[in-house]
């Protein structure tokens, strides 16, 4: 009965990785405009697409995630910039419908230039699988979980002991108030943007050698992400990675146990259940209210 | 002066009408645009190259061939719209298409009250499964190519067989012919795993697979499903011999799957080996022809889907001329007589029960290796 648990884990922690990073960008901007960006996925999937076209056209692999995780984060800037800043008085709501065209808008373009074809980036180091308890593991997917909790330490220590990731903060919970204090609420929101950009991107490039990339991947990350971030605690930063995990773990234990053909309904029953008996999610404090 | 003129126009006119035979028209409806695009591009642009191959030795029974062609920009609705163009205001003696089964199944009711033939690219088997006298197939069905998998596993000697397959519409037609083929022909079926078509992880399904303890696995998808099977595969440290579909027959495949492609098998059409087979098969000379002639002339290469354009076309070639009409219900009579008749998709032989003209022959069994196809003999 129990065969293969050991291998559903890992499978799980990998694929609950792809979603604890999306949900990461989600919490970015929510903690700092409380906007929900549905763009997010299309960070991720910019930051899988341009390495792949970077590194074919010749740049090597390290300069091609680089460049392309730096252009994601332009790209989220920009869209601030453009979209999101010219009709900053409107409701949060509005800014969500916003943020849904803006990734139907990117998708098409990407879809454009590049076509419709899936794309494969080779992995970090090697494809030889490690043998760990009786499961295999990727490398690639120790980097995943890495650099995972790495991103997490990061961002931690950003909002809870840097000025600027206070200022973010301040932001969110009340933009005249921090205004008032002198923080530019229009420069954090850009930055948020900016941030959230180079977290999905990340999230791409180190995804693709394990999950393949293609114009349209960031629709159902974006889901997912999504999921993860209200199972966590919309808002909480550590809740959004754990969220995405414990996604992850349940859809390969439903798979691997009870029956693939069902595999996504598992994650979304368990999320209804947790919604029902805990609306703010399993990290959310009653900080979570505030909108 | 003028009016001197007008009249010698009008004489040249009606006297160039009088020596140019009528056309023979036939019409097309094909997916050029929409998502269905990278099938009837390539589809179109093969029809039109073999219209203008027919025009240029002269046309059939001495008259030239035209060609009306819509696109129904992979939409069933337009798909239907064109068709009753076709039959009602173009007059046209048969039709090809549609692309996609959904748009043949939508239209090819029309067909046998018209009493126009239609030659369908698309391969669903509920298009000529019960036959309906005026519609006919060039596409090999899902049957074809689980069956030459089967021969193969077969001739292995392997017993248990575990099925993996995509939630799509193409995975989950080839999952029903393989639930029904692999109890029927002697085999166990000891697992049947679903993954999504957007899936980015199976070793779940798989290590609940190897826990069946299979002899061969059948993975049913289009990419990029079938790859990171592949690569899962070779992760977890699979033996088990790996039989993939013809969905994933293109180099684009072996891209994505990297090394872990090495060994799979699959079943193909004879296109994209066509340079490794014996000079002797009837195919191959066409073959290395249509692919040397298209990728001259659209500087891209060959696919199966611009195959079937070329078979249907074709075929209706040589109905006219062995019926010597272009009365659309003599072209019917005579498509159901065509026998072993090499296209590009396989040998076709209609008969009155057979529409589709095809067997299991019209795939070769093939090895990945080298990054490259080889043929299992």
């Amino acid at each position: 009965m129990l065969f293969g648990a050991p291998q559903y884990l890992v499978s799980g922690l990998t694929v609950g990785a792809t979603y604890g990073l999306t949900a990461l960008g989600f919490t970015m901007i929510y903690n700092t405009t409380g906007i929900i960006n549905f763009a997010q996925g299309e960070f991720v999937m910019l930051g899988g697409m341009l390495s792949v076209v970077l590194l074919k056209a010749g740049l090597p692999l390290p300069l091609a995630i680089l460049a392309a995780v730096l252009c994601s984060a332009l790209a989220g800037c920009l869209m601030e910039r453009a979209v999101i800043r010219p009709v900053g008085r409107a409701a949060p709501v509005n800014l969500v419908i916003i943020t849904i065209g803006v990734s139907i808008l990117v998708r098409g373009v990407v879809m454009l230039i590049w076509g419709k074809d899936t794309f494969a980036l080779p992995a970090f180091s090697g494809a030889k699988p490690l043998r760990f308890l009786e499961a295999s593991v990727q490398p690639q997917s120790l980097w995943v979980l890495a650099i995972t909790l790495l991103v997490l330490g990061a961002l931690k220590l950003f909002f809870s002991r840097t000025i600027h990731g206070k200022a973010m903060l301040a932001c969110a919970c009340e933009r005249k108030a921090a205004a008032l204090m002198g923080i530019s609420v229009e420069r954090m929101a850009m930055f948020s943007f900016g941030m959230s950009g180079f977290l999905g991107a990340v999230g791409g490039a180190i995804l693709t050698p394990i999950t393949l990339t293609s114009y349209d991947v960031g629709v159902m990350l974006g889901l997912k992400g999504f999921a993860a971030c209200i199972l966590g605690g919309l808002g909480n930063p550590f809740g959004a990675a754990a969220g995405g995990l414990i996604l992850g773990v349940l859809e390969s234990f439903g798979a691997g146990f009870i029956s693939s053909a069902y595999k996504d309904a598992f994650a979304f029953i368990v999320l209804l259940l947790l919604l029902f008996v805990k609306p703010t999610g399993l990290f959310g404090g009653p900080k979570s209210d505030r909108v | 002066m003028l009016r001197i003129l007008g009249l010698v126009a009008a004489a040249v006119l009606w006297a160039a009408q009088g020596f140019a035979a009528d056309p023979i028209k036939i019409g097309a409806v094909v997916s050029v645009s929409g998502p269905a695009s990278f099938l009837g591009e390539p589809e179109k642009n093969t029809l039109e190259m073999v219209k203008e191959e027919i025009n240029a030795k002269g046309g059939l029974l001495g008259r030239p061939v035209e060609l009306v062609l819509y696109d129904d920009e992979s939409d069933v609705n337009k798909a239907v719209l064109a068709a009753e163009k076709l039959l009602k205001k173009d007059g046209v003696c048969a039709v090809v298409g549609a692309t996609t089964s959904g748009s043949t199944l939508a239209i090819m009711n029309k067909f046998p009250a018209a009493k126009v033939p239609l030659v369908s690219m698309s391969a669903a088997e509920k298009i000529v499964t019960p036959v309906n006298p005026f519609v006919f197939k060039v596409a090999p069905s899902d049957r074809h190519a689980a069956g030459r998998i089967l021969k193969h596993v077969k001739a292995q000697g392997y017993k248990n067989i575990a099925i993996l397959s995509v939630s799509d519409g193409f995975g989950q037609a080839g999952r029903e012919v393989l639930k029904e083929l692999v109890p029927a022909q002697g085999f166990t079926l000891v697992a049947d795993e679903v993954f999504g078509p957007k899936d980015t992880d199976m070793t779940a399904q798989l290590t609940k697979i190897a826990d069946a303890k299979p002899d061969a696995i059948i993975c049913w998808g289009t990419n990029p499903g079938p790859a990171v099977v592949a690569r899962n595969r070779a992760q977890l440290g699979m033996k088990t011999p790996l039989y993939m579909s013809h969905g994933v027959a293109s180099k684009k495949f072996i891209e994505l799957a990297g090394e872990s492609a090495e060994g799979l098998m699959l079943p193909a059409g004879h296109l994209i080996v066509a340079s490794q087979l014996p000079d002797s098969q009837p195919q191959k000379a066409l073959l290395m022809a249509y692919t040397a002639g298209y990728q001259e002339r659209f500087k891209s290469p060959v696919s199966t889907f611009g195959g079937h354009g070329w078979d249907s076309l074709k075929l209706l070639a040589k109905a006219i001329e062995t019926a010597k009409s272009d009365k659309p219900e003599d072209i019917r009579d005579a498509l159901e007589k065509v026998a072993a008749f090499p296209g590009i998709g396989g040998v076709f032989t209609f008969t009155p029960t057979d529409h589709n003209g095809l067997d299991e022959n019209a795939f070769e069994m093939v090895v990945i290796q080298g990054g490259d196809w080889k043929i299992l003999q």
